[in-house]
């Protein structure tokens, strides 16, 4: 739950600029970009995703680290990723 | 990966391993507490006590949000669960919390209607979809969280739903901070300050750490090397007889926090005059509870909450660690009676906890060889 996830910017949705699609180690899932309304995102950018909110834009590097530290985590993580396939934002 | 190489380097380790040693001073001994769940975690996994000088302790601190959740709010949370028409969601982590009469996982197997959400914006969706169900949030966490939470709020109301509401247990980590420096148990001597709380509120908050109490914070990011070169930052200040907050996690860690964040909990929450921390008992101004505009998304004013303070259970050493007084394996039912399937306590339950992930990875550290040697 407190796992920073982090996901790559693919679109926003078109009637609902507060939600974007996401690619999370594969997995592509809509969150919600809300408090990140002074960033203008772009698709493309990173951002670290807490239950379904991106909470801080990150670069590549730090995208790359933070998942090999997931992955390294194992079991949280993948418990963290089968929640996320679950998870129908809209 | 070549990105992942500088965080892990073991050339870079060895080096800050060195350096923090050359910052010991002779006869001193160092407790520094890493607050965060998530450091812990990192700290156990790496075996980063293996690079510390004898002289540094690292002591495991409240921050982990299922951790601190006490079994009064579990057994009112499954109180909730049990009204009438209600589906109660909840995130993964808390669904093994023992109250009790057994954990939420327990009370499904039993027929309650609870379900494991990834987000609470997953929960306003079960809701728009079961219009004629009450669906209650079981809402934990410190300011990772609450902004989410907050944020779901508000979208409940601006789409009108009136079948869905929150049990607010969200807790807030400084006044965490302060009854551990306020304790007579424990002198630290600096904070490993926590990465993604501090991303919602940034470093100012804890300013009062380095001015009131004269310890040096460091806000540390979560590989190895930020753990070990917020250390190092630590030890300079504590040579230098310096007490400053420093962000070390500024790639990710903005000064200010997330104005956007702060303002959504805000407005739709307000602080509890005070709250149960398993643990760390009654502590004032140190959680959050939803604010009378909102309060039809309440589940504590739309129902009736038994609000009964539990004792945790006597075996149980929870409180101790999470102050940080006890390491994991000093508790007496460690990895014997409590153990990840059958957790007694709350840091056996989340894998953030101490004593989940001291469990986990099994370390024998040198504290531990130490003190096996000599009894």
């Amino acid at each position: 739950m407190c796992l920073g996830i982090p996901g790559e910017v693919i679109e926003f949705l078109p009637d609902q600029p507060d939600l974007a699609r996401v690619s999370v180690s594969g997995v592509k899932r809509v969150i919600n970009v809300g408090l990140l309304a002074g960033e203008q995102l772009q698709p493309g950018d990173w951002v670290l995703i807490h239950v379904g909110f991106a909470l801080s834009k990150i670069d590549e590097a730090e995208a790359a680290a933070a998942l090999e530290f997931l992955e390294g985590i194992g079991q949280a993580y993948e418990d963290e990723l089968a929640a996320l396939a679950e998870s129908r934002i809209e | 990966m070549r990105f992942v190489d500088e965080f892990r380097d073991a050339e870079k380790a060895r080096a800050l391993s060195a350096r923090i040693t050359a910052l010991c001073e002779p006869g001193r001994q160092y407790k520094l507490m890493e607050v965060c769940g998530g450091h812990t975690h990192t700290i156990y996994k790496h075996g980063l006590e293996d690079y510390l000088p004898e002289q540094i302790t690292l002591v495991h601190g409240p921050g982990c949000p299922v951790c601190v959740i006490p079994m009064g709010r579990v057994d009112d949370a499954m109180a909730l669960a049990s009204e009438p028409d209600v589906i109660m969601t909840s995130f993964g982590d808390m669904m093994r919390v023992p109250g009790s009469n057994g954990s939420f996982f327990d009370a499904k197997a039993r027929g309650t209607d609870i379900r494991m959400v990834y987000s609470p914006l997953d929960s306003l969706k079960i809701a728009r979809q079961n219009t004629d169900k009450r669906v209650v949030f079981m809402a934990i966490g410190f300011e990772t969280t609450a902004p989410s939470t907050a944020m779901t709020v508000l979208r409940a109301a601006a789409e009108g739903l009136d079948n869905f509401s929150i049990f607010c247990n969200h807790v807030t980590i400084i006044p965490a901070i302060k009854a551990i420096l306020d304790s007579p148990d424990l002198r630290l001597d600096g904070f490993i300050g926590p990465g993604h709380v501090s991303t919602v509120i940034g470093c100012r908050p804890y300013e009062f750490i380095a001015r009131d109490y004269g310890k040096p914070v460091v806000v540390a990011g979560f590989e190895p090397l930020d753990i070990l070169q917020s250390i190092y930052l630590l030890m300079l200040q504590l040579s230098r007889g310096e007490a400053a907050v420093e962000n070390q996690y500024s790639r990710v860690v903005p000064w200010d926090g997330n104005a956007v964040a702060l303002r959504a909990i805000g407005q739709t929450m307000e602080l509890r005059p005070y709250f149960e921390w398993r643990g760390l008992g009654f502590i004032s101004h140190s959680a959050l509870k939803v604010r009378a505009e909102y309060e039809r998304f309440d589940a504590e004013k739309l129902f009736s909450v038994p609000g009964v303070r539990v004792a945790d259970p006597k075996a149980c050493q929870c409180g101790e660690v999470l102050k940080g007084v006890l390491k994991p394996w000093e508790c007496k039912v460690f990895g014997t009676a409590c153990t990840p399937e059958t957790p007694i306590g709350t840091c056996m339950v989340s894998p953030e906890g101490a004593c989940a992930a001291y469990y986990n990875y099994g370390r024998l550290t040198r504290h531990r060889v130490k003190e096996a040697s000599a009894s």
